[in-house]
This record gives structure tokens, C-alpha cells and sequence, in this order.
């Protein structure tokens, strides 16, 4: 493994690693609050923040972390608020931070689009020191939440109604799940980039859906898939010279539609278990009384 | 009249700018089975929402066991069933998972203790879903994706049960099985408000029955009698009050 020689290449996998594990963490609970494309929202957003961190000389991973988290926040209130005109909102919301984010990049100094490039679609060589401290800080941040509070998480994105019946403080567990994704995007950033960002935290969840019953094993599924793919994705990257984003969403896709053809079989058979021990086991399941059959003609 | 577990006093809400309900007064007092009856649209699954407080009313009182709903804190006091919606969740999850969520009120910072999974294993029993535990619910009937809810709501040991239109598309094994859960939680002290779109199968556990018309209250006091479908041959209905004691006669939906 002569990769692991070079330093530039150490920092790559580790970030690699750290998105495999984050983007799919998060993106287990957008996907069941039926939000899937709220990564691609706030990376948009975070454009804005890379465009800033230029212009003022910042970094321009804390500065798109500041920026889409503000952006998160911002969407969770439209979510609240705007119910009727909620999806302009949301538009004029992720658009202005794409436009945000050129002008800014091109008002500083010596910035053109072409430094936006490597955030847009992800770049292994350019991740430097202080962007892996950063990459680690954050995912330690997301591991801690989407692993932590993961009964609170999963109550709310699946019933919010009724998780508010149990005490819950819904209003500030769906911040913290848009505050969770709008940093994962800034830690996913570097790799795969802003505009992929979203596949990373959807596709590996579907792919897991496939095969998972338990919530707890969609969960690992996931993020098996997600550590696989980033890795294989930053070492053919690295031997191919082709770029890392494309190639880890490509793989991501490609392990999508291998589990789904594996699963199909495995879902039917399953079915079929199951029908056979219902038909042994409950035969009331299906039995209608003969008395019942002329009231059923009746139209209410 | 014991003291009142639920009281609303002249609750007005809106859905957008349109009032659903226009002055509702409805109290439950401990121990009663209360059935909130009315035609689509009537307000009666607002008025539920609006005691949980997930849809906030414009004008009025709410008090959930004489506290004000604003300070009401004691969430484990109550379960909750809401209106089951057809759609399959995206992620899986397996019974025990989604039975676990309802212990959430009574576990600290989230953590489930033996004694909580003991109490998610007791309420899959009660509802004849022991043996399903490890199944995802996206492979189970809509009348046993009911009866998951119901545990759910039952997994905490609630005084007060508040349940949105329970017997909506459930098969008739378990609408048995719901009204015989119903049935033991009442008799232990349990406290019910049902949502209905018709007394149906539970109507011999009711004792007040409260219709609403286009947001107002036209009715409050003993069930309505059974007319139109209901009154006809092959849907009389179980009258615990008839024969006290005696095995109920296992007619109509319930047999």
C-alpha cells in the first residue's frame, strides 16, 4: 500500500473514513422524516460559507459550517412556519446560496470559480492539516448525536406526533437533526463534495433498506456501505487519477443496485415464509363469518 | 364525579384561516370511556390533536389531570394512538423498535433499563404481538400495524388512553383483539378518549359518547342508537349491561 506513504493521502482516507461513517448516520433520519434531499439543500447553502471564507481569509470549512447551519436552522423554521409557501421559501433559500457563494468567492481577492471547484465536487489532494482537525472535530460531534441520541432521534423522525406525546422536545431534536446534517455536509465537503453531498447520506440507506428489518441493522448496514464505498472510492481515485466525488457516488449507486438485485430474491422468499407460518399459525387472519357477508353488500 | 382527567373549555382552532373548531367544551373525568364521534371534517381528530398539543388552539382551556396543558409535564401518564397512516415508513424498524419509542416517556436521557424492555414485552402481549417482536412492521397487516400502536401507547402503563380512529381499516381478528386489550385496560382504571367514525365493535365499553357538528358539540351524553347499516340484522352488537357476568354473545363484527 505505497498510497499510505504519502501524508496528503493518510489525510484523505481519514477523512474518507470519517464521511463513510457520518453521512449515512444522519441520513438514516432524513430519509425516514422523508427529507432526502435536505443534504443537497444545505449544500447548496454552505456555498455561500466556502464564498465568505475566501473573501474574508477564513477558513472556508468553519465559515460553510457556520453558514449551513444557519441555513439548517433556517429550513427547520420555514418547515414550522411557511407551510403554504414553504417550498419557495426553501428555493429562493438554497439558490441565493449558490449565488452567495460565486460572488463572494469571485469579490475576493485572486478567488475565481475555479477555487469553488474542489468544494463543489470534492478534491483528496488539497484536504491540508487543519481541514482534517476540523473533519474530526465535526464527525466526532455527528457520531455523538446520531449514536446517542438515537431512541430520541428515531421516536421523532418516525412519529412526531406521537413523540410529542411522550415528552419529547420535538421542536429541538428536529434542530439538532438539521444542525447534525447542515455539519456533516461541511465534513463530507472536502471529499465528495458539495453538490454529492446528498447521495452519500441517501443512497447508502436505501441500499441498506434492502436488506435491513431492524432499524439498529439498516444502521450499520448503512454505514458499512458508506465507510466501503468512500474508501474504495479514495484509493481508485488515487491509482486512476479520476475524481474522488464522482467515483464514491458512482459506487455508492453501483452497490445500491447489486443489493437491490440480491434482495429481491431474499424479500420474496421471505414473504413466502412468512405467508406459510401465517397460514398454519393464524387461520382467523383471513376467516370471514357467513353472517357478516350480507351486511357487506350494503353501501354506507 | 371523580376529577377530570381531560377538560377543554371553549377550544376554537384553525387550520390555515379555516376555524375547526368553533368553542368546544368536553370533559373526561377518571375512569370513563369516552367516544368523540362525528362525520369527516367535524373537528373531532382536531380536537385530539389539540389536547396533545399538536395543533394549537386559538382561544380556550385545555387541562390534562388539572394541570394546564402548557405545564403539563407528566407525559407518561398518557398514551396515545394516533390515526394510523397507510403509507409504509421508509426505514425498517422492527415491532420492538417502534413498541420501545412509547417507553421513551418513562426512560431517562433515553436509556431503556430491563425493567423498560420487560414493560415493551408485557404491552406486545397485551395485544397478541409477542411473537412478531423481531418482524419489521413493514411486513405486517394493517389490524396488526394497529395493534403495534396500541402497545406502543400501552408500553409506558398510561392512566389516560387517547386513541384517533383505532378500528379504521383493521381486520376483524384484530378488532377483537383491540377491544378485548380495550376492554382490560378499562377495567384496570384506565381512562379512554376514543376517536370514531362509528361506535361499532366497542360501542358496549362506551359510557358517553360526544358528537361534534362542524366544530361544535351536538351531542353529549349516552351513545347515540344505532341506525342505518348498524341497526341491521347481523350487526347487533354486545350489551355487557344485558346479561352482567355472562360471556358476552359473539355476534356481528366481533365474531
Amino acid at each position: 500500500m505505497d498510497l499510505l506513504n504519502y501524508a496528503f493521502m493518510q489525510r484523505a482516507l481519514l477523512a474518507a473514513v470519517l464521511v463513510g461513517i457520518t453521512a449515512p448516520a444522519v441520513g438514516i433520519y432524513l430519509v425516514q422524516r422523508r427529507q432526502a434531499l435536505m443534504g443537497d439543500g444545505i449544500g447548496h447553502v454552505a456555498m455561500t460559507g466556502v464564498g465568505l471564507g475566501f473573501l474574508l481569509s477564513a477558513s472556508p470549512v468553519w465559515m460553510a459550517t457556520a453558514v449551513s447551519v444557519l441555513g439548517a436552522v433556517l429550513m427547520e423554521l420555514i418547515r414550522w412556519y411557511g407551510r403554504t409557501r414553504g417550498d419557495i421559501a426553501l428555493a429562493m433559500l438554497f439558490y441565493g446560496g449558490m449565488a452567495g457563494g460565486v460572488m463572494f468567492i469571485n469579490l475576493a481577492p485572486g478567488g475565481s470559480n475555479a477555487n469553488l471547484t474542489s468544494y463543489l465536487f470534492g478534491s483528496l489532494s488539497t484536504v491540508s492539516p487543519s481541514d482534517v482537525l476540523a473533519i474530526c472535530l465535526l464527525a466526532a460531534f455527528v457520531v455523538l448525536v446520531t449514536l446517542g441520541l438515537r431512541r430520541q432521534l428515531f421516536a421523532v423522525s418516525q412519529d412526531e406526533e406521537f413523540a410529542r406525546v411522550t415528552g419529547l422536545p420535538v421542536r429541538a431534536l428536529n434542530l439538532l437533526t438539521a444542525v447534525t446534517a447542515a455539519v456533516t455536509v461541511t465534513v463530507a465537503m472536502r471529499v465528495v463534495g458539495l453538490l454529492l453531498v446528498s447521495a452519500l447520506m441517501v443512497v447508502p440507506v436505501a441500499a441498506a433498506q434492502q436488506l435491513g428489518r431492524s432499524f439498529a441493522a439498516t444502521f450499520a448496514i448503512a454505514v458499512a456501505i458508506g465507510v466501503t464505498v468512500t474508501l474504495g472510492g479514495t484509493i481508485t481515485s488515487y491509482y486512476q487519477d479520476v475524481p474522488p466525488g464522482a467515483t464514491i457516488v458512482l459506487l455508492t449507486i453501483a452497490a445500491f443496485i447489486a443489493l437491490t438485485a440480491l434482495a429481491t430474491p431474499l424479500a420474496r422468499r421471505r414473504a413466502r415464509a412468512l405467508a406459510a407460518a401465517r397460514a398454519n399459525g393464524h387461520p382467523l387472519e383471513c376467516a370471514i363469518p357467513a353472517n357478516r357477508e350480507a351486511t357487506d353488500e350494503v353501501g354506507v | 364525579m371523580s376529577e377530570p382527567v381531560i377538560r377543554l373549555r371553549g377550544i376554537r382552532a384553525d387550520l390555515g384561516s379555516r376555524p375547526v373548531l368553533r368553542g368546544i367544551d368536553l370533559t373526561v373525568h377518571r375512569g370513563e370511556v369516552v367516544a368523540l364521534l362525528g362525520a369527516n371534517g367535524s373537528g373531532k381528530s382536531t380536537a385530539v390533536r389539540s389536547i396533545i398539543g399538536q395543533v394549537p388552539p386559538s382561544a380556550g382551556e385545555i387541562e390534562l389531570f388539572g394541570t394546564p396543558r402548557r405545564d403539563f409535564r407528566d407525559w407518561r401518564r398518557i398514551g396515545y394512538v394516533p390515526q394510523r397512516t397507510t403509507a409504509a415508513g421508509g426505514v425498517p424498524a422492527t415491532v420492538t423498535e417502534v413498541v420501545s419509542s412509547g417507553r421513551l416517556s418513562r426512560a431517562r436521557f433515553g436509556l431503556l433499563r430491563k425493567a423498560d424492555h420487560e414493560a415493551v414485552r408485557r404491552a406486545l402481549e397485551l395485544v397478541g404481538m409477542a411473537d412478531r417482536a423481531k418482524d419489521s412492521v413493514n411486513a405486517l397487516s394493517g389490524g396488526q400495524h394497529q395493534r403495534v400502536l396500541i402497545a406502543r401507547a400501552l408500553a409506558s402503563e398510561p392512566e389516560l388512553l387517547i386513541m384517533d380512529e383505532p378500528m379504521a381499516g383493521v381486520d376483524l381478528a384484530s378488532q377483537e383483539v383491540l377491544a378485548r386489550t380495550l376492554k382490560q385496560q378499562v377495567a384496570s382504571g384506565v381512562t379512554v378518549l376514543l376517536v370514531l367514525h362509528e361506535l361499532g365493535p366497542l360501542e358496549p365499553l362506551i359510557d358517553r359518547a360526544v358528537v361534534l357538528r362542524d366544530g361544535c358539540v351536538l351531542h353529549d351524553g349516552p351513545p347515540p342508537k344505532a341506525v342505518g347499516q348498524h341497526a341491521l340484522p347481523g350487526h347487533d352488537h354486545v350489551h355487557p349491561h344485558d346479561a352482567a357476568g355472562a360471556e358476552p354473545i359473539r355476534t356481528g363484527l366481533l365474531s
